[in-house]
């Protein structure tokens, strides 16, 4: 932990934007640059920075759930959306998908079990990753 | 009945199986091969089907009839045992597996019942598990027969794939095929490695003796009856297949005739009943391996009739001492005698299976003996070797037979550690039906001749074409004649029975060769070697083991390079350097210098920072190359390892500002080294043309059946979502690891390990 006030005051506004911008990561990671593993990765960024500047305690306060819970249940949704093509009689983790009000020029608003999955892969990339910064904020 | 609800369930069920397996008789007597098949495990080719012969309804019957009479037996010798539940279950899990082994008309899934016998076995034979003894007798078991159950496996795999199928029913009518084939060499040599080591042929003989710590029933059910019969099994049934050859015939006749004269010379030295019944089925199942080997018709007619006769005779003896034991607290040969008025129906369950045991007329035991010299005589190579040690082993089994039912019983009561009385009736009954068993095949041989004989000949001869006639006494001729002399022989040797015994304690105690010691010295230097690696390997220091990592990458990639001749190409340098732009080559700088400093600095956090420009450059080519996903990924993992690693930092040492003990010249070379290999390895793929078949497919494909135009992504959560899966499982155990491995080590003030989480 470091006592900056600069740091302490960019902090708030950072770890905000980091983690807009890694949601908006994760969801355009369909067709653009990005996905789970990277918004992952920039959420997890956002709350180290947030453990340098404020320290390991009050982190674990505004996450509000174990790090390594947040792994546990992003692998568990990882898996569910790969069993849930069981159910439709295809073989496991063949995506299913479905297109809210799809026209015949515009295929709507589509609801996937792949971005599921990577809402699971981003979970996991990120409370991996704070469990072990965390646990090294705290030995330290 | 004693042993509660466990004890009645471990009767009822093979006794039902029994009565189930009987009802197979007539077809297969009539020369009927029932095949059963379901699905196990389809990717693998794995089926369970069942195939119920001659060879494998006689062991059926076996297993389930010397069962019942067994799992009888042990509800009173240890229905009162605390662990007594236990013991069932291993029991009847042994007796699942022998069954499945037995029947199992496929390899793999005989290979799977095979391991669960070994398994069960030990589990058996160290039931008494606060015995060091029974522990280590145990521990040798399932070493012995279980090194030698892989090599089973890797004959079994090369046997599949000579024959194509693993369907034994398919397999053994290609057997000119596989005779023919080159591997048939080391499938053999790997088989018998399998059979030799669970049916105890020498020099795998030693673990069977030690087995005998197991309790008694499972000395007569598992060590005599049953387990130690299924590598005569497989050779038996694998003989259409692999037998016929000179390989066969003299690796087995040899390896068989062996032991079974050493075993019954052994047998005589023995003081312990137990001790001399475990050498007596030794030399039963040499036997067994010597006319299995010698192959002709009359040859495994003999050992189809002598492999029941012997479960007969011998069940029953063993049963039988552990009456007396049961009954007075000791089995030495030298303290029991005169039992005979105190215990009289164990002495006739003992006397009647002695006498089959010993080969004397009506019983079926002359019968076997008759036909085992018959077969012997009417060989055409090795006739001579096979008659003289059946003719040795017959005389000494004569004398065994003689110390192990003779001389307790007969002659003054003496003195026991527990007075001696009648055993219960529950573990009286089953010695005496098998021995009695013993007589009625001898007085009506045509009886067990149509159910089980027959039959089984056909099995393992490969041909229903045999007939197989058995007779008590049809006239006077050589093997007749034989067996007169084996009894005088018998005889003159149990007079002097007692002095030879000492002659032979003297003659082993001054033999250098012990198998049991040498067992020892065998272990003790597997873990002398597997102490000295492990020390060599697992030094405990980081740095050792990244060398040892980094060693290993460049020795296989410069190993490879070197024996495939990668490098075997002109690189037109000039014309490779002269496409590079101004930035490229900044870039490149930017990277070396950042890997230059990182080398040389005194200080770590410049160290750090240098390692995170090497990594920011490897970013921009990704950048300038057009992989923008795999850009951001490094970029990302970067920042966050150059934090991680700082964090770390602060417990560790500083560096040596002088900068003359850091100075590590073999990690230079191996720095160089991995650089120099990876870089040509790269540059040998990149002249040959780059398969573009997958990028293709998904550059095609990513829009109209993934709906995803970002390929990365689409593979990454889509078409490959099932690695995917996998390695973020893999992410999330290594965060937790090293999660436990901090907290684990908080108290302990010791220094963290830095455990970074890239993918």
């Amino acid at each position: 932990m470091m006592n900056s006030i600069i740091l302490n005051a960019a902090t708030r506004l950072l770890v905000a934007l980091l983690l807009m911008f890694s949601v908006y990561m994760l969801l355009r990671g369909h067709n653009l640059p990005g996905g789970g593993f990277i918004g992952g990765l920039i959420g997890s960024t956002g709350f180290v920075l947030y453990a340098i500047a404020q320290g390991a305690p009050a982190t674990r306060r505004a996450l509000r759930a174990e790090p390594q819970s947040l792994a546990m249940v992003g692998l568990g949704i990882a898996l569910f959306a790969g069993v849930f093509a069981v159910f439709f009689d295809d073989a496991f983790f063949t995506g299913q998908w479905l297109f809210i009000g799809a026209t015949e020029d515009d295929k709507g608003l589509p609801i996937s079990t792949v971005l599921v999955f990577d809402i699971g892969v981003y979970l996991v990339v990120f409370g991996s990753i704070l469990t072990l910064v965390l646990a090294l904020e705290e030995e330290v | 009945m004693a042993g509660g609800p466990a004890g009645w369930i471990s009767v009822l069920i093979p006794a039902a199986l029994f009565a189930y397996f009987l009802g197979f008789v007539p077809a297969v007597s009539d020369g009927d091969v029932i095949l059963l098949a379901t699905e196990w495990v389809p990717s693998l080719d794995i089926r369970l089907s069942v195939m119920i012969d001659g060879l494998s309804l006689t062991f059926a019957l076996l297993i389930t009839g010397i069962g019942t009479l067994v799992t009888l037996y042990s509800t009173k010798y240890l229905g009162s045992h605390p662990e007594y539940p236990r013991f069932v279950l291993y029991l009847m899990a042994f007796m699942v597996g022998m069954l499945g082994l037995t029947l199992s008309d496929n390899l793999l899934a005989l290979f799977v019942f095979w391991e669960v016998t070994t398994i069960s076995s030990y589990l058996l034979i160290g039931f008494n598990s606060d015995s060091a003894k029974s522990r280590r007798s145990a521990l040798q078991a399932l070493l012995v027969t279980g090194t030698g159950g892989l090599a089973l496996l890797a004959g079994m795999i090369l046997l599949g794939n000579v024959a194509g199928s693993f369907e034994l029913s398919v397999i053994l009518q290609q057997g000119d095929m596989i005779r023919a084939h080159p591997l048939y060499v080391p499938i053999v040599i790997l088989f018998l490695a399998g059979a030799f080591t669970k049916s105890a042929q020498f020099p795998f003989h030693f673990w069977l003796p030690n087995a005998m710590a197991a309790p008694t029933p499972v000395s007569a059910y598992l060590h005599s009856a049953t387990m130690v019969k299924a590598g005569i099994y497989l050779m038996a049934r694998m003989n259409p297949g692999l037998g016929g050859t000179d390989l066969w015939f003299w690796t087995l006749v040899i390896a068989g005739g062996f032991t079974t004269v050493f075993a019954s010379v052994l047998a005589l030295r023995q003081t312990d009943i137990k001790q001399v019944l475990a050498y007596t089925t030794l030399m039963a199942l040499g036997a067994l391996t010597l006319f299995i080997g010698a192959g002709t018709s009359d040859a495994i007619k003999a050992a189809m009739l002598f492999l029941v006769v012997h479960s007969l005779y011998k069940a029953a003896l063993f049963l039988m001492i552990g009456v007396v034991d049961h009954a007075t607290g000791t089995r030495e040969v030298g303290v029991l005698r005169g039992l005979a008025r105190k215990m009289p129906l164990t002495f006739v369950a003992a006397a009647l299976a002695a006498i089959s045991m010993a080969g004397i007329p009506p019983f079926i035991g002359f019968i076997g003996k008759e036909f085992l010299y018959k077969a012997g005589l009417g060989l055409e190579q090795g006739s001579l070797w096979v008659t003289g040690t059946i003719f040795a082993a017959s005389a000494l089994m004569f004398v065994a037979a003689g110390i192990v039912a003779l001389r307790p019983f007969l002659g003054k009561l003496a003195d026991t550690p527990k007075p001696a009385h009648e055993g219960p009736m529950v573990m009286v009954i089953g010695p005496l039906i098998l021995a009695v068993l013993g007589l009625f095949f001898g007085l009506f041989p045509d009886t067990i001749e149509a159910w089980l004989v027959a039959p089984g000949t056909w099995a393992v001869y490969g041909s229903p074409d045999v007939s197989v006639d058995l007779y008590l006494f049809r006239e006077v001729n050589a093997a007749f004649i034989l067996s007169m002399v084996t009894f005088a022989t018998g005889v003159v040797i149990y007079v002097f029975h007692r002095s030879l015994r000492d002659a032979l304690g003297r003659l082993f105690a001054a033999n250098p060769i012990k198998f049991d010691p040498g067992w020892d010295r065998v272990l003790d230097g597997l873990k002398a070697l597997a102490g000295w690696q492990t020390r060599i390997l697992q030094s405990g220091v980081l740095q050792r083991y990244l060398f040892v990592v980094f060693a290993t990458l460049a020795i296989g990639i410069g190993g490879t390079i070197w024996t495939k001749d990668a490098l075997n190409f002109r690189l037109d340098l000039a014309a490779e350097l002269d496409g590079l732009l101004f930035k490229h080559w900044a870039v490149l700088v930017f990277i070396i210098a950042g890997a230059l400093l990182t080398a040389y600095t005194r200080s770590r956090m410049t160290a750090i920072a240098a390692l995170g420009v090497v990594g920011i450059g490897v970013a921009l080519i990704f950048i300038m190359f057009s992989a923008p996903d795999v850009a951001i990924t490094q970029l990302l993992v970067e920042t966050l390892v150059v934090v991680l690693v700082a964090v770390a930092m602060l417990k560790l040492p500083h560096l040596d500002p002088v900068g003359t003990k850091d100075r590590r010249p073999w990690h230079a070379v191996l720095a160089v080294a991995v650089g120099v290999c990876v870089t040509a390895v790269l540059v040998a793929v990149l002249q040959g043309d780059i398969d573009r078949r997958l990028t293709d497919y998904f550059e095609v494909t990513s829009w109209p059946e993934a709906y995803g135009r970002n390929i990365v992504n689409v593979i990454l959560v889509d078409f490959r979502a099932l690695d995917t899966f996998g390695e973020i499982a893999v992410v999330v155990i290594a965060a937790l690891s090293a999660y436990a491995l901090l907290r684990g080590t908080h108290y302990k003030g010791r220094k963290p390990d830095t455990a970074e989480d890239e993918t």
